[in-house]
């Protein structure tokens, strides 16, 4: 009996989780969640989307505990519907932009190479429903080329097509996330530019506790885990820039510097 | 709930997709139909299988092949590039193309099957009246078949219009030459604009609803053509 009652209280102990992440995230969510699994012996499941069909999903009742969404706006808009745990909204990682070129033959991205304009086809997220196509417009006018480039864009509606739209050599040049470049299997072929994030807003993208996690502790102590020192080092390695406070955040900026290989 | 502009535009290059790629779609789907429907070579499985793929296919690995076939290094891309058409993908004739591999089967396998339910025999008794090929084809099996080509036309129309994952692939959302209304109903739900999304939806909804009644009841008074 007694022991059966043990077995009962183990199990309530080592909680199941549901979250939703947005795609962008995959790959460093996949390794953070490895992470807290053994270090804590809850079972996290993870679904991975859009956050626009996340948000579609939880106001309509999905059974998620935590929301990582790919910008602050779709959690805003849960807030307003009173579906979160405001308290718990952080945000867990700040996204770096990147222009690649996957083409032979094509000028090493690099702002100049956009001023001169010798290309058909940029590629961009769409501005609309991707925070990376925000940032992207953003560059875009700062480099002060946004009536030159106006009919060479063509927009993916992530930022995983807008990766294929550059991979496959049918856009010249596209703004895509340096953490997918970093992701991709085999190291990103061609040669990139990392923005500067002088050019564009900070791309925050921000994780909230949603009302259905509001009782499962392992939910608030996930949330917790991914703030933690050795949560954001994972994050960084995976190419976003961590958020604890701007002095490393500069830090982190020299060494993606460093990291700056071209060709 | 008004449509907005873009909206407007996305509906107009629509119909004007559904249109043209419906013409093409008969023009060189009737001589295709034609040939499966009469051949007894062996090529008529893995023809007849090829065009039916895209009936399995999802639609957006069907775009993804497409968009690398159609690349500039890709065998279409190669092949436009040195007709001096340039690259496919983002363009408005890229939809047209890859919307014709895609309605494929809603055009060929209604007219295939009418001309296969004709049967030999009316054309052997035109033969012995002494008709042409040509003459055959159009005094006889086409107005026997005219249901299936009805048939085909309204599907190959309807299904265009309702294409999404393969334009979503190799479109580029480009206002007036590839952001079509699906693709603008897509960009409406994600963004989170739903009452946008509903008058659209709503439209859409009631074009194809509208559209198979007409071609329910159009199939419903044509009798069954019995030819011993």
């Amino acid at each position: 009996m007694i022991s059966l009652l043990l077995a009962v209280a183990g199990q309530a102990y080592a909680e199941r989780i549901h979250v939703a992440v947005a795609s962008n995230f995959t790959t460093a969510m996949k390794q953070l969640v490895r992470d807290f699994e053994t270090s804590t012996g809850h079972q996290v499941s993870v679904s991975y989307g859009s956050s626009g069909k996340f948000y579609a999903q939880i106001i309509h009742g999905a059974p998620y505990h935590v929301f990582f969404s790919a910008d602050q706006n779709k959690v805003a808009a849960l807030n307003d519907k009173e579906l979160t745990v405001k308290a718990s909204q952080i945000t867990y990682a700040v996204g770096r932009l990147a222009l690649w070129s996957n083409k032979n033959g094509i000028e090493i991205p690099s702002a100049e190479a956009l001023v001169e304009g010798k290309f058909n086809r940029i590629a961009i997220a769409n501005p609309n429903l991707a925070p990376y196509g925000i940032a992207a417009i953003e560059v875009i006018d700062a480099l002060k080329i946004t009536s030159a480039v106006a009919n060479k864009l063509v927009r993916g509606e992530n930022i995983a097509q807008t990766y294929q739209f550059v991979s496959t050599g049918n856009a010249e040049y596209g703004f895509v996330a340096y953490a997918q470049l970093l992701a991709s299997i085999s190291k990103p072929s061609g040669a990139y530019w990392l923005v500067p994030e002088h050019l564009h807003r900070p791309i925050m993208q921000d994780a909230i506790l949603l009302k259905r996690g509001e009782q499962n502790m392992a939910a608030r102590e996930f949330l917790e885990y991914v703030q933690s020192e050795q949560a954001q080092q994972i994050i960084e390695s995976f190419g976003y820039q961590s958020v604890d406070g701007p002095h490393s955040i500069r830090e982190v900026q020299e060494n993606l510097v460093m990291l700056e290989v071209q060709e | 709930m008004m449509l907005s502009d873009a909206d407007l535009s996305a509906i107009w290059l629509t119909l004007k997709l559904a249109t043209t790629v419906t013409i093409i779609l008969l023009l060189i789907g009737t001589p295709i139909a034609w040939w499966l429907a009469r051949t007894s070579s062996w090529l008529k499985g893995p023809i007849g299988a090829t065009v039916a793929l895209p009936l399995v296919l999802p639609p957006t690995v069907l775009g993804f092949y497409l968009l690398i076939a159609m690349s500039p290094e890709g065998i279409i891309g190669q092949l436009t590039q040195s007709l001096g058409i340039g690259a496919l993908p983002f363009t408005y004739n890229g939809l047209v193309f890859a919307s014709v591999i895609y309605s494929m089967p809603f055009v060929v396998q209604p007219i295939q099957n009418a001309i296969e339910a004709i049967g030999q025999r009316p054309l052997e008794v035109a033969a012995t009246l002494r008709a042409g090929p040509l003459d055959r084809f159009f005094t006889v099996v086409v107005p026997l078949a005219k249901p299936g080509f009805i048939t085909a036309t309204i599907m190959g129309f309807a299904h265009t219009v309702g294409e999404f994952g393969v334009v979503l692939m190799i479109g580029g959302n480009i206002p007036d030459e590839t952001r079509v209304v699906s693709v603008q109903l897509y960009d409406h739900v994600e963004s989170l604009a739903y009452s946008q999304a509903h008058t659209l939806a709503a439209l859409l909804i009631t074009f194809s609803f509208v559209t198979l009644v007409a071609l329910y009841c159009f199939q419903r008074k044509q009798t069954p053509i019995a030819i011993k």
